[in-house]
């Protein structure tokens, strides 16, 4: 379980133009210590932050509100209470989580956190292998796309 | 807000409070069963916004005894080839299904399989009334249904998981743990490890199913728990399954034996 995978593939990119057929791009699994991580860019771009927080709050999307509190957003959801309200309490907070975790482990987290939490509720955001009766709207596609990704872990890079 | 605020609004909010307590719905209660991994079952009831909580109580507000009384209507109608009504056999309801809507879903000899509420009142239309089985989820179906688990009204669920029940107790349980959907989430990620807790702006409950044929706010009508089970489903986006499906009356099984000591609360009112 703790193995190290190499899987990269040359050029990624050539991967993503495939889109109409869902197949995801290869990443690298590291394990330091039996600290597993993703060290680099699924994409090879870096996210960007500010797509990554509306993929935050989007409820068809990332959702992460759904179970995480963000100090940051209490403020923004005076205005908008409908984007940025009802934080929900089932995970832990992501105040300072690049604190807590360096940028690897967080992609990691994001990409298939049960590699780390076999047992967490939280969805496994890129990945769509070992489901069971996924619908079909759903099938064989990621909750993210791979610079979805990047774009989510660039936001929470951000909170120290 | 000082500190005097605080303690009148408080006791403001008392009565409200008391309204509730003592009738078994605001307290836990402990398992029937020893080896239910819920120390404390809680009722939704108890997860519910106040408004709602009293709309369940007040008789005239319920909106689900208007399907009770439908129901009450069809126990006493004669149908089918047989020109039989569920009264020919059963007499009055509040007496003969005094316990019924405690104890289903029950093993079938003759099907060789577990048999819900529903699916026992489609046999009684088929075999006895020589009627036409209603279609699972009509007016009629859950109006009916409704009105049988009514009568059970403050009876505590108990059913029978041993004998020839096990294996398909064991396979409701099964589906109770298993992950399904794009996001990858059994039962008891929601229900089991934190109800008790907001996901965004839904309070989690331990999912028990001691109120249903349940009117929910949200579906402005009376669904029946099949119908829940198929929105969790969709929720996690797994594909559901069929009203009345096999695995759908095994988990049913399965929950009324997590939620055995429960007073049965049909209709309930629930967001």
């Amino acid at each position: 379980m703790f193995g190290a995978v190499s899987l990269v593939v040359a050029n990624p990119f050539t991967l993503l133009a495939q889109d109409s057929k869902q197949s995801l791009v290869n990443y690298e699994i590291v394990d330091v210590i039996q600290s597993k991580s993703i060290p680099k860019s699924l994409t090879g771009k870096r996210g960007d932050k500010k797509r990554g927080e509306a993929l935050m709050i989007q409820r068809s999307k990332g959702n992460c509100l759904a179970c995480h509190q963000v100090s940051l957003f209490e403020e923004k959801a005076k205005t908008d209470p409908n984007a940025y309200g009802d934080m929900g309490e089932v995970g832990p907070t992501l105040d300072k989580v690049a604190k807590r975790y360096k940028e690897g482990q967080l992609r990691l987290l994001l990409v298939d956190a049960k590699q780390v939490f076999p047992e967490t509720i939280m969805p496994s955001f890129y990945r769509v292998e070992n489901l069971h009766r996924v619908g079909k709207k759903f099938k064989d596609k990621p909750i993210l796309g791979p610079q979805e990704i990047e774009d989510v872990l660039s936001f929470l890079l951000s909170l120290k | 807000m000082s500190q005097r605020l605080i303690i009148c609004v408080m006791l403001l909010c008392l009565p409200s409070f008391t309204a509730f307590a003592g009738d078994g719905r605001e307290k836990s209660v402990a398992p029937l069963d020893g080896d239910n991994p819920l120390s404390n079952l809680w009722s939704g009831f108890y997860y519910a916004k106040p408004q709602t909580k009293q709309m369940q109580l007040d008789d005239f507000e319920n909106p689900g005894l208007l399907y009770v009384e439908e129901g009450a209507d069809i126990w006493n109608s004669r149908a089918g080839e047989a020109k039989k009504s569920c009264a020919s056999c059963h007499g009055k309801g509040d007496v003969s299904m005094k316990e019924a809507g405690a104890r289903y879903p029950v093993y079938s000899a003759r099907l060789k399989k577990l048999v819900n509420l529903e699916q026992r009142i489609n046999l009684c239309r088929t075999d006895f009334q020589k009627a036409s089985a209603f279609k699972y989820e009509s007016r009629e179906l859950l109006s009916l249904t409704a009105f049988v688990r009514h009568q059970s009204k403050g009876v505590p669920v108990r059913v029978n998981i041993k004998g020839a029940a096990k294996p398909f107790f064991e396979k409701g349980k099964a589906f109770y743990y298993q992950r399904r959907g794009q996001l990858d989430m059994a039962c008891n990620h929601c229900h089991e490890d934190n109800y008790g807790k907001y996901i965004r702006s839904n309070l989690l409950s331990q999912g028990q199913a001691n109120g249903f044929p349940t009117y929910r706010l949200k579906w402005q009508g009376l669904g029946s728990l099949h119908r829940r089970f198929r929105g969790c489903n969709s929720q996690v986006r797994a594909t559901p399954f069929a009203f009345g499906a096999d695995e759908y009356v095994n988990l049913e099984l399965y929950l009324n034996w997590r939620g055995s000591g429960l007073e049965v609360e049909t209709p309930a009112v629930r967001n």
